[in-house]
């Protein structure tokens, strides 16, 4: 593909608010993970909890979109200036010009978990003020950001679990490379709901301590919270410094629902399929922000995959120790990490793991140190076998 | 054909609406070769499927692999070698209402099978397991307008990969209490195999892109009906296009102010 600008771009997770944040805590080796404490649940877990999203009030125009997720979208849409740069592109482009092309696993479920509690005792209606379109369905994020910014072309929301938010980069670089559009807001934005802790949790997927991302004695994840959104443009000319999307590669594991195929095939269909659309060989990649969930059998299959096409000689990290598994907002929000890598020079570590696992034979790193990177790779890889590898360089 | 950038060859079809069980049915009624009469969708059984996830399917994922199995028995494809494109502007409504009810209570000890059949590419997922295609599989929704939205990145995946993509949009009913906040009405979906090349097998050229002009209607009240209250319909001015067999443009609902203008060139 032809490479494209990340003009903007911001995360917003347990780590807090934005990139300085984000990078103070990862270069720290910090994790925002605390014991679950989320409204009623009660499961014996640690989670990624954002800070101060129901103090959010949206933009009295779009209040019927106010459910967690929208918070959190807005939130993390005026973070980091991102917003101004999105109107400026705007105002370059025109409305019908700049697409947005979001991610999310379950967008606004938590306000239906919400209105289920408030059904009429005898009618079993839903309340008067619950609107499904509006927060619930898969779409409301990508619908209400459309109407924040008074865009009047394509949108859509990719909800293909936790590779959501990796695949709207493809997605929106193909529309922009046809032309069709010539800048998109693309990202993904996931919150804490009982279906997914519950959900998690019922396939014994979660773990009772903060999640080891690759370690010998991972036992599961950390269920996140997050917002990430980057501004990709064409790129004649790139300033130096700047980051860019290189390449994008995306596959099916056609295995299981729930779990990954155990030689990491389909993982590696996706970086494979990557390096290819960048033009690059797995020598070219200077650091790998794996999927890294801390599943035993997540992790196992992708370190296979990961094994097979570059060895042991890239370093890799998962961030999911730092972040929590942010689920369909992992891709974008470890894209953001991926551009801080870059900009920053400084390769993340893996808070929460020890010992990496010894039977998995690649090159992980646990402590953040700091290394000249040129090009990154990030996997995010979902249930129903829905993987994508995204590739990301830093202009010389 | 056109130069526009978003442009296909279309291949195969595959149709269930209420009513009207596959293509040939509704290929007969675009055409007003025979009346519509309104029945409950069928959905065949997906004997693809291993028999565990068969017996479990659920209604989204009957749905959306008999519409992509129609479309690719059509052109006479392998489904295992195929792209896909799976959009939808909800995922398995009954199992979401069965969740949240159960969520809303006590006992939070959700199903396993239930909690991973309530992703949106829960259908996507099981048509990789039912066909064994490894190829990239986009799952995408954008409420009303997701037949355009997936129209939109299958015809962009052809133009750029040069490859057959199939596209499945479809829609399934939530039961009540959910229902009233969402009234689609029953099971409902269009697939369409697009090639980047014409063969003997080619029924027609199409090449999308926007418009400020309004969607085209259909003159019978009851196929209006079906178009206007379930979203994969909403391509139901472009399938009598194809079942007419005439050239033109046909305009389609997307995300006001943007439509879709669509040029038809039958083979």
């Amino acid at each position: 593909m032809t490479p494209l600008l990340l003009s903007a771009y911001t995360a917003t997770t347990c780590l807090g608010r934005g990139l300085d944040a984000t990078r103070l805590a990862l270069r720290a080796g910090r994790s925002g993970l605390a014991r679950c404490a989320f409204e009623t649940v009660e499961l014996d877990t640690w989670i990624g909890e954002v800070a101060g999203v129901d103090d959010e009030t949206l933009p009295a125009a779009l209040a019927d979109y106010d459910c967690r997720n929208n918070r959190l979208t807005w939130m993390g849409l005026e973070t980091d200036g991102f917003g101004d740069r999105v109107r400026e592109a705007v105002a370059r482009y025109g409305r019908a010009r700049v697409g947005v092309f979001l991610g999310t696993s379950t967008s606004g479920i938590l306000q239906t978990e919400l209105a289920y509690r408030r059904r009429d005792p005898a009618t079993g209606a839903l309340p008067a003020d619950f609107n499904y379109r509006t927060t619930h369905n898969s779409f409301s994020l990508a619908e209400f950001t459309r109407a924040y910014f008074g865009l009047e072309g394509m949108a859509m929301t990719i909800s293909t679990a936790c590779s959501s938010s990796a695949k709207v980069f493809a997605a929106a670089a193909r529309q922009i490379e046809l032309g069709l559009i010539d800048a998109a807001v693309v990202g993904g934005v996931d919150t804490l709901c009982l279906t997914t802790l519950y959900g998690f949790a019922s396939l014994q997927l979660t773990s009772p301590r903060p999640c080891r991302p690759y370690d010998a004695a991972r036992d599961g994840i950390s269920i996140g919270e997050g917002a990430g959104f980057a501004l990709l443009e064409r790129a004649p000319a790139p300033p130096p410094g700047a980051v860019l999307l290189l390449g994008a590669g995306e596959s099916s594991d056609a295995y299981h629902m729930s779990s990954p195929h155990p030689e990491g095939l389909g993982a590696k269909r996706a970086m494979e399929a990557a390096l290819k659309s960048a033009g690059l060989a797995p020598a070219d990649i200077d650091y790998i922000n794996l999927h890294g969930t801390a599943t035993p059998a997540n992790d196992a299959a992708e370190g296979r995959a990961v094994a097979a096409l570059f060895g042991d000689r890239v370093p890799c990290s998962s961030t999911k120790g730092a972040t929590g598994h942010t689920l369909g907002a992992a891709g974008a929000v470890e894209a953001a990490i991926c551009a801080l890598a870059l900009t920053d020079g400084v390769l993340p570590g893996s808070p929460g793991t020890a010992a990496p696992d010894p039977a998995i034979p690649i090159g992980y790193v646990i402590e953040s140190r700091a290394a000249a990177l040129r090009r990154v790779l990030s996997n995010s890889f979902g249930f129903g076998g829905s993987n994508c590898s995204l590739i990301f360089g830093v202009a010389a | 054909m056109s130069a526009a950038p978003l442009a296909a060859w279309i291949e195969g079809i595959g149709f269930i609406a209420p009513g009207l069980p596959d293509w040939p049915s509704a290929r007969a009624v675009l055409r007003g070769e025979q009346p519509y009469t309104a029945a409950p969708s069928v959905l065949p059984a997906p004997t693809l499927l291993p028999p565990a996830e068969r017996r479990r399917a659920s209604r989204v994922v009957k749905l959306s692999l008999a519409l992509g199995l129609e479309a690719v028995a059509h052109a006479g494809a392998d489904a295992a070698t195929l792209a896909t494109v799976f959009s939808a502007s909800g995922a398995d409504g009954h199992n979401c209402h069965a969740l949240c009810e159960q969520l809303a209570t006590d006992d939070r000890q959700i199903s396993p099978t239930r909690f991973h059949n309530s992703v949106h590419n829960a259908a996507a997922g099981y048509w990789g397991i039912a066909t064994g295609a490894m190829a990239p599989c986009q799952v995408l929704c954008a409420y009303d307008a997701s037949f355009g939205a997936g129209l939109l990145d299958a015809l962009a995946q052809v133009a750029l990969a040069r490859q057959p993509v199939l596209l499945i949009a479809y829609d399934s009913e939530y039961p009540e209490p959910l229902h009233a906040k969402r009234p689609v009405p029953d099971c409902a979906g269009v697939a369409l195999l697009l090639t980047p090349e014409r063969s003997p097998c080619t029924l027609a050229a199409i090449g999308a892109g926007a418009t400020a002009d309004a969607a085209e209607s259909l003159a019978d009240a009851e196929l209006e009906a079906l178009r206007t209250s379930i979203p994969a319909l909403r391509a139901l001015p472009l399938l009598q296009r194809l079942a007419a067999g005439d050239a033109g443009r046909v305009g389609l609902d997307y995300l006001a102010p943007m439509q879709l203008n669509v040029q038809v060139e039958p083979c």
